[in-house]
Protein backbone atom coordinates (compact mmCIF):
# COMPACT_ATOMS: atom_id res chain seq x y z
CA UNK A 1 0.00 0.00 0.00
CA UNK A 2 1.25 3.21 -0.81
CA UNK A 3 -0.61 6.44 1.14
CA UNK A 4 -0.26 9.85 1.21
CA UNK A 5 1.45 11.63 4.32
CA UNK A 6 -1.21 14.37 4.93
CA UNK A 7 -5.13 13.39 4.29
CA UNK A 8 -5.96 16.32 7.09
CA UNK A 9 -4.64 19.25 4.98
CA UNK A 10 -7.41 21.69 4.08
CA UNK A 11 -6.45 22.94 1.27
CA UNK A 12 -8.18 20.85 -0.82
CA UNK A 13 -11.51 22.69 0.74
CA UNK A 14 -10.11 25.62 -0.95
CA UNK A 15 -10.30 24.41 -4.42
CA UNK A 16 -13.73 22.96 -3.46
CA UNK A 17 -14.79 26.17 -2.64
CA UNK A 18 -13.81 27.69 -5.67
CA UNK A 19 -15.24 25.02 -7.44
CA UNK A 20 -18.68 26.30 -5.79
CA UNK A 21 -18.22 30.14 -6.37
CA UNK A 22 -17.90 29.08 -10.45
CA UNK A 23 -20.62 27.51 -10.52
CA UNK A 24 -18.91 23.64 -11.71
CA UNK A 25 -21.49 21.02 -11.83
CA UNK A 26 -19.47 18.16 -13.26
CA UNK A 27 -15.98 16.96 -11.85
CA UNK A 28 -14.27 14.19 -13.39
CA UNK A 29 -11.67 12.11 -11.88
CA UNK A 30 -9.43 9.30 -11.49
CA UNK A 31 -9.25 8.35 -7.98
CA UNK A 32 -5.35 9.46 -6.79
CA UNK A 33 -4.31 9.99 -3.30
CA UNK A 34 -3.18 13.55 -3.63
CA UNK A 35 -6.78 14.24 -4.97
CA UNK A 36 -8.33 12.06 -2.22
CA UNK A 37 -10.04 14.54 0.18
CA UNK A 38 -11.28 17.11 -3.02
CA UNK A 39 -12.79 14.03 -4.37
CA UNK A 40 -14.88 13.21 -1.39
CA UNK A 41 -16.15 16.79 -1.24
CA UNK A 42 -17.09 16.73 -4.74
CA UNK A 43 -18.90 13.43 -3.86
CA UNK A 44 -20.84 14.69 -0.93
CA UNK A 45 -22.18 18.09 -2.91
CA UNK A 46 -25.50 18.22 -4.32
CA UNK A 47 -24.75 20.64 -6.71
CA UNK A 48 -21.84 18.89 -8.21
CA UNK A 49 -22.04 15.48 -9.96
CA UNK A 50 -18.79 13.29 -9.57
CA UNK A 51 -17.92 11.30 -12.55
CA UNK A 52 -14.80 8.43 -11.74
CA UNK A 53 -13.42 8.09 -14.90
CA UNK A 54 -11.10 4.94 -15.87
CA UNK A 55 -8.26 6.73 -17.68
CA UNK A 56 -7.96 10.63 -18.05
CA UNK A 57 -8.83 10.94 -21.77
CA UNK A 58 -12.38 10.32 -20.56
CA UNK A 59 -12.62 13.85 -18.56
CA UNK A 60 -11.57 15.68 -21.81
CA UNK A 61 -14.95 14.21 -23.81
CA UNK A 62 -16.92 14.81 -20.60
CA UNK A 63 -15.91 18.35 -20.61
CA UNK A 64 -16.87 19.12 -24.24
CA UNK A 65 -20.28 17.51 -23.42
CA UNK A 66 -20.69 19.30 -20.41
CA UNK A 67 -19.97 22.71 -22.18
CA UNK A 68 -22.29 21.76 -25.22
CA UNK A 69 -25.03 21.00 -22.66
CA UNK A 70 -24.42 24.56 -21.04
CA UNK A 71 -22.46 23.18 -17.44
CA UNK A 72 -18.61 24.15 -16.12
CA UNK A 73 -16.62 21.13 -15.49
CA UNK A 74 -13.17 20.84 -14.48
CA UNK A 75 -11.09 17.73 -14.59
CA UNK A 76 -8.95 15.98 -11.50
CA UNK A 77 -5.94 14.11 -12.28
CA UNK A 78 -2.16 12.75 -11.65
CA UNK A 79 0.83 13.93 -13.75
CA UNK A 80 1.14 10.41 -14.92
CA UNK A 81 -2.42 10.57 -16.21
CA UNK A 82 -1.75 13.85 -18.36
CA UNK A 83 -0.20 12.26 -21.22
CA UNK A 84 -3.17 9.92 -21.96
CA UNK A 85 -5.26 13.29 -22.57
CA UNK A 86 -3.07 14.75 -25.50
CA UNK A 87 -5.27 13.59 -28.29
CA UNK A 88 -8.09 14.28 -26.90
CA UNK A 89 -7.22 17.50 -25.52
CA UNK A 90 -7.65 18.27 -29.73
CA UNK A 91 -10.93 18.56 -28.94
CA UNK A 92 -10.33 21.06 -26.34
CA UNK A 93 -8.48 23.78 -28.70
CA UNK A 94 -10.20 22.30 -32.01
CA UNK A 95 -13.18 23.89 -30.69
CA UNK A 96 -12.46 26.47 -28.47
CA UNK A 97 -13.60 24.93 -25.15
CA UNK A 98 -13.37 26.09 -21.52
CA UNK A 99 -11.00 23.49 -19.80
CA UNK A 100 -9.96 23.52 -16.25
CA UNK A 101 -7.74 20.57 -15.06
CA UNK A 102 -6.39 19.76 -11.27
CA UNK A 103 -3.04 17.73 -11.72
CA UNK A 104 -1.98 16.58 -8.55
CA UNK A 105 2.65 16.39 -9.28
CA UNK A 106 4.64 13.40 -8.76
CA UNK A 107 8.14 12.29 -9.75
CA UNK A 108 9.38 15.95 -9.42
CA UNK A 109 10.12 16.02 -5.16
CA UNK A 110 11.07 13.30 -3.21
CA UNK A 111 9.99 10.74 -5.51
CA UNK A 112 9.99 7.42 -4.69
CA UNK A 113 8.99 5.54 -7.53
CA UNK A 114 11.37 5.92 -10.79
CA UNK A 115 8.44 5.07 -13.05
CA UNK A 116 6.69 8.60 -11.88
CA UNK A 117 9.47 10.53 -13.12
CA UNK A 118 9.40 10.77 -17.00
CA UNK A 119 5.70 11.76 -16.97
CA UNK A 120 6.34 14.58 -13.88
CA UNK A 121 8.89 15.85 -15.73
CA UNK A 122 7.29 16.77 -18.92
CA UNK A 123 3.81 17.21 -17.61
CA UNK A 124 3.80 21.34 -17.58
CA UNK A 125 5.74 21.17 -21.19
CA UNK A 126 2.91 18.99 -22.20
CA UNK A 127 0.21 21.59 -21.09
CA UNK A 128 1.52 24.06 -23.11
CA UNK A 129 2.53 22.19 -26.24
CA UNK A 130 -1.64 21.35 -25.90
CA UNK A 131 -2.20 25.48 -25.40
CA UNK A 132 -2.49 25.27 -22.12
CA UNK A 133 -1.86 27.85 -19.76
CA UNK A 134 -0.38 26.35 -16.41
CA UNK A 135 0.12 27.88 -12.71
CA UNK A 136 1.80 26.31 -10.22
CA UNK A 137 1.30 26.30 -6.36
CA UNK A 138 3.90 25.14 -4.26
CA UNK A 139 2.24 26.33 -0.70
CA UNK A 140 -0.93 26.24 1.02
CA UNK A 141 -2.08 29.18 1.01
CA UNK A 142 -2.13 30.27 -2.28
CA UNK A 143 -4.56 27.29 -3.20
CA UNK A 144 -7.36 29.53 -2.37
CA UNK A 145 -6.16 32.63 -4.51
CA UNK A 146 -4.92 31.28 -7.52
CA UNK A 147 -7.22 27.88 -8.17
CA UNK A 148 -10.01 31.14 -8.21
CA UNK A 149 -7.89 33.11 -10.60
CA UNK A 150 -7.82 29.44 -12.79
CA UNK A 151 -11.35 29.01 -12.74
CA UNK A 152 -11.71 32.75 -13.44
CA UNK A 153 -9.33 32.13 -16.44
CA UNK A 154 -11.25 28.77 -17.57
CA UNK A 155 -14.25 30.15 -17.60
CA UNK A 156 -14.26 34.14 -18.32
CA UNK A 157 -10.98 33.80 -20.61
CA UNK A 158 -11.77 30.94 -21.90
CA UNK A 159 -8.56 29.43 -22.27
CA UNK A 160 -7.79 26.02 -21.21
CA UNK A 161 -5.85 25.95 -17.95
CA UNK A 162 -3.97 23.67 -15.61
CA UNK A 163 -2.96 24.23 -12.05
CA UNK A 164 -0.11 22.06 -10.67
CA UNK A 165 -0.70 21.26 -7.26
CA UNK A 166 3.38 20.55 -6.47
CA UNK A 167 4.48 17.60 -4.79
CA UNK A 168 5.86 19.75 -2.23
CA UNK A 169 2.64 21.54 -1.45
CA UNK A 170 0.77 17.13 -1.39
CA UNK A 171 3.20 15.97 0.34
CA UNK A 172 5.61 13.19 0.16
CA UNK A 173 4.41 9.82 -0.29
CA UNK A 174 5.25 7.01 1.89
CA UNK A 175 6.09 3.70 1.16
CA UNK A 176 5.01 1.29 3.33
CA UNK A 177 4.26 -2.91 2.96
CA UNK B 1 -26.62 -6.55 -43.10
CA UNK B 2 -28.16 -3.32 -43.29
CA UNK B 3 -26.94 -0.20 -45.24
CA UNK B 4 -25.53 2.46 -43.07
CA UNK B 5 -27.36 5.63 -44.61
CA UNK B 6 -30.92 3.83 -44.53
CA UNK B 7 -30.20 2.81 -40.94
CA UNK B 8 -29.10 6.46 -39.77
CA UNK B 9 -31.72 8.17 -41.61
CA UNK B 10 -34.68 6.09 -40.85
CA UNK B 11 -33.58 6.46 -36.77
CA UNK B 12 -33.01 9.78 -37.43
CA UNK B 13 -36.09 10.55 -39.26
CA UNK B 14 -38.45 13.08 -37.17
CA UNK B 15 -36.03 13.45 -34.81
CA UNK B 16 -37.51 16.48 -32.89
CA UNK B 17 -34.98 18.19 -30.15
CA UNK B 18 -32.90 15.20 -30.42
CA UNK B 19 -28.89 15.99 -29.59
CA UNK B 20 -26.95 13.94 -31.66
CA UNK B 21 -22.91 13.73 -31.21
CA UNK B 22 -21.30 12.03 -34.48
CA UNK B 23 -18.07 9.91 -34.19
CA UNK B 24 -15.43 10.43 -36.76
CA UNK B 25 -15.03 9.25 -40.11
CA UNK B 26 -18.06 7.41 -41.75
CA UNK B 27 -20.89 8.69 -38.80
CA UNK B 28 -20.02 11.98 -39.21
CA UNK B 29 -21.20 11.69 -42.87
CA UNK B 30 -23.86 9.57 -42.44
CA UNK B 31 -25.46 11.98 -39.58
CA UNK B 32 -25.20 14.59 -41.82
CA UNK B 33 -26.41 13.04 -45.09
CA UNK B 34 -29.13 11.99 -43.12
CA UNK B 35 -29.90 15.55 -43.26
CA UNK B 36 -27.48 18.66 -41.57
CA UNK B 37 -29.13 19.87 -38.13
CA UNK B 38 -27.13 22.42 -35.73
CA UNK B 39 -28.48 19.90 -32.74
CA UNK B 40 -25.70 17.92 -34.56
CA UNK B 41 -21.82 18.10 -32.48
CA UNK B 42 -20.24 16.52 -35.57
CA UNK B 43 -16.61 15.11 -34.48
CA UNK B 44 -14.18 14.94 -36.70
CA UNK B 45 -10.65 13.15 -34.45
CA UNK B 46 -10.76 13.02 -30.59
CA UNK B 47 -10.72 9.30 -31.65
CA UNK B 48 -12.42 7.47 -29.00
CA UNK B 49 -14.02 10.53 -27.05
CA UNK B 50 -17.71 10.51 -28.51
CA UNK B 51 -19.48 8.62 -25.90
CA UNK B 52 -17.96 10.46 -23.01
CA UNK B 53 -18.87 13.91 -24.99
CA UNK B 54 -22.67 11.84 -24.78
CA UNK B 55 -22.48 11.67 -21.25
CA UNK B 56 -21.26 15.15 -20.21
CA UNK B 57 -24.13 16.07 -22.51
CA UNK B 58 -26.73 14.03 -21.13
CA UNK B 59 -25.80 14.90 -17.08
CA UNK B 60 -25.84 18.28 -17.82
CA UNK B 61 -28.69 18.10 -19.42
CA UNK B 62 -31.26 15.13 -18.20
CA UNK B 63 -34.35 16.42 -19.67
CA UNK B 64 -32.52 16.24 -23.07
CA UNK B 65 -32.56 13.01 -25.02
CA UNK B 66 -28.91 12.29 -26.46
CA UNK B 67 -27.46 10.07 -29.38
CA UNK B 68 -24.48 9.34 -29.81
CA UNK B 69 -23.82 7.60 -33.39
CA UNK B 70 -20.46 6.51 -33.92
CA UNK B 71 -18.52 3.46 -35.35
CA UNK B 72 -16.89 0.14 -34.19
CA UNK B 73 -13.56 1.32 -34.53
CA UNK B 74 -13.94 4.57 -32.71
CA UNK B 75 -16.25 2.95 -29.95
CA UNK B 76 -13.74 0.63 -29.10
CA UNK B 77 -10.69 3.32 -28.87
CA UNK B 78 -13.08 4.28 -26.01
CA UNK B 79 -13.93 1.12 -24.35
CA UNK B 80 -13.76 2.35 -20.91
CA UNK B 81 -16.06 5.24 -21.57
CA UNK B 82 -19.42 2.55 -21.39
CA UNK B 83 -17.91 1.54 -17.72
CA UNK B 84 -17.98 4.88 -16.80
CA UNK B 85 -21.71 5.22 -18.63
CA UNK B 86 -22.71 2.15 -16.39
CA UNK B 87 -21.97 3.72 -13.44
CA UNK B 88 -23.48 7.11 -13.95
CA UNK B 89 -26.49 5.32 -15.77
CA UNK B 90 -28.20 8.36 -17.41
CA UNK B 91 -31.48 7.67 -18.32
CA UNK B 92 -31.20 10.13 -21.46
CA UNK B 93 -28.58 8.38 -23.08
CA UNK B 94 -28.22 6.04 -26.00
CA UNK B 95 -25.45 4.83 -28.46
CA UNK B 96 -25.83 3.59 -31.34
CA UNK B 97 -22.63 1.83 -33.27
CA UNK B 98 -22.62 1.67 -36.88
CA UNK B 99 -20.45 -2.00 -37.11
CA UNK B 100 -19.10 -2.60 -40.37
CA UNK B 101 -16.00 -4.63 -38.76
CA UNK B 102 -13.79 -2.95 -40.38
CA UNK B 103 -11.72 0.83 -40.16
CA UNK B 104 -13.31 2.01 -43.02
CA UNK B 105 -11.88 5.84 -42.69
CA UNK B 106 -8.19 4.18 -43.50
CA UNK B 107 -8.44 1.31 -45.33
CA UNK B 108 -10.88 -1.33 -44.75
CA UNK B 109 -8.59 -2.91 -42.05
CA UNK B 110 -10.23 -5.10 -39.99
CA UNK B 111 -11.41 -4.61 -36.30
CA UNK B 112 -12.14 -6.36 -33.46
CA UNK B 113 -15.69 -6.35 -33.99
CA UNK B 114 -14.56 -8.85 -37.16
CA UNK B 115 -12.75 -11.15 -35.14
CA UNK B 116 -15.43 -11.86 -33.11
CA UNK B 117 -15.12 -9.30 -29.93
CA UNK B 118 -18.95 -8.79 -28.63
CA UNK B 119 -19.86 -5.46 -27.78
CA UNK B 120 -23.29 -6.13 -26.76
CA UNK B 121 -21.58 -8.55 -24.79
CA UNK B 122 -19.26 -5.50 -22.91
CA UNK B 123 -22.25 -3.03 -23.04
CA UNK B 124 -24.30 -5.46 -21.49
CA UNK B 125 -21.17 -6.16 -18.58
CA UNK B 126 -21.04 -2.26 -18.32
CA UNK B 127 -24.82 -2.14 -16.92
CA UNK B 128 -26.31 -0.98 -19.99
CA UNK B 129 -29.84 -0.91 -18.98
CA UNK B 130 -31.27 -1.77 -23.11
CA UNK B 131 -28.34 -3.59 -25.28
CA UNK B 132 -29.82 -4.43 -28.80
CA UNK B 133 -28.54 -5.66 -31.95
CA UNK B 134 -30.08 -5.18 -35.48
CA UNK B 135 -29.39 -6.51 -38.84
CA UNK B 136 -32.63 -6.30 -40.48
CA UNK B 137 -34.85 -3.81 -41.73
CA UNK B 138 -38.00 -4.90 -39.88
CA UNK B 139 -35.99 -4.24 -36.75
CA UNK B 140 -36.02 -0.37 -37.26
CA UNK B 141 -39.14 0.52 -35.54
CA UNK B 142 -37.27 -1.56 -32.26
CA UNK B 143 -34.28 0.72 -32.61
CA UNK B 144 -36.44 3.89 -32.87
CA UNK B 145 -37.95 3.64 -29.81
CA UNK B 146 -34.98 2.40 -27.88
CA UNK B 147 -32.88 5.01 -29.56
CA UNK B 148 -35.50 7.92 -28.91
CA UNK B 149 -37.34 6.42 -25.60
CA UNK B 150 -36.20 3.68 -23.74
CA UNK B 151 -35.11 4.41 -20.06
CA UNK B 152 -31.24 4.45 -21.05
CA UNK B 153 -28.29 3.96 -20.82
CA UNK B 154 -29.13 2.10 -24.55
CA UNK B 155 -26.41 0.67 -26.31
CA UNK B 156 -27.60 -0.40 -30.14
CA UNK B 157 -24.79 -2.12 -32.54
CA UNK B 158 -26.23 -1.73 -35.81
CA UNK B 159 -24.51 -4.35 -38.42
CA UNK B 160 -24.17 -2.57 -41.43
CA UNK B 161 -22.46 -3.51 -44.88
CA UNK B 162 -18.79 -3.09 -45.33
CA UNK B 163 -18.78 -0.86 -48.09
CA UNK B 164 -17.48 2.49 -48.86
CA UNK B 165 -20.49 5.16 -48.99
CA UNK B 166 -20.36 8.73 -50.79
CA UNK B 167 -18.54 11.15 -48.03
CA UNK B 168 -21.13 13.89 -46.86
CA UNK B 169 -19.19 16.45 -45.66
CA UNK B 170 -20.05 18.69 -42.79
CA UNK B 171 -18.46 22.04 -41.43
CA UNK B 172 -15.05 21.11 -40.24
CA UNK B 173 -14.30 24.25 -38.01
CA UNK B 174 -14.86 22.67 -34.24
CA UNK B 175 -15.76 26.51 -33.31
CA UNK B 176 -18.29 26.72 -35.72
CA UNK B 177 -19.95 23.62 -34.90
CA UNK B 178 -19.83 24.44 -31.06
CA UNK B 179 -21.22 28.33 -30.94
CA UNK B 180 -24.23 26.47 -33.73
CA UNK B 181 -24.77 23.60 -31.54
CA UNK B 182 -25.11 26.04 -28.55
CA UNK B 183 -27.15 28.36 -30.16
CA UNK B 184 -29.62 25.71 -31.14
CA UNK B 185 -30.00 24.54 -27.56
CA UNK B 186 -30.17 28.09 -25.94
CA UNK B 187 -33.13 27.97 -28.33
CA UNK B 188 -35.03 25.13 -26.97
CA UNK B 189 -34.59 26.20 -23.49
CA UNK B 190 -36.48 29.38 -24.82
CA UNK B 191 -39.77 27.84 -26.20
Amino acid sequence: MDQTVDQQATWPDAIHAQFRRARIRQVGYVPDAGHSRLIQRCIEDPDITDVVLTTEEEGVGLVAGATLGGERAALLMQSSGVGNCINMFSLIRSCGFPCLVLVTMRGEFAEFNPWQIPMGSITEDCFRLCGFLTYRIDHPDDVDEVVGAACDMAFAGNVPIAVLLSQRLIGRKVWSK
Amino acid sequence: MLDRRECVRTLLAERGELLVVSGLGAPTYDVAAAGDSPLNFYLWGAMGGAAMIGLGLALARPRARIAVITGDGEMLMGLGSLATIGVKQPQNLAILVLDNRHYGETGMQASHTHYGIDMIGIAKACRFRETHAISQEREFAGARRLLHAAPGPVFIQAQVRQEEVARVLPSRDGNEIKLRFLEAVAKLDKV
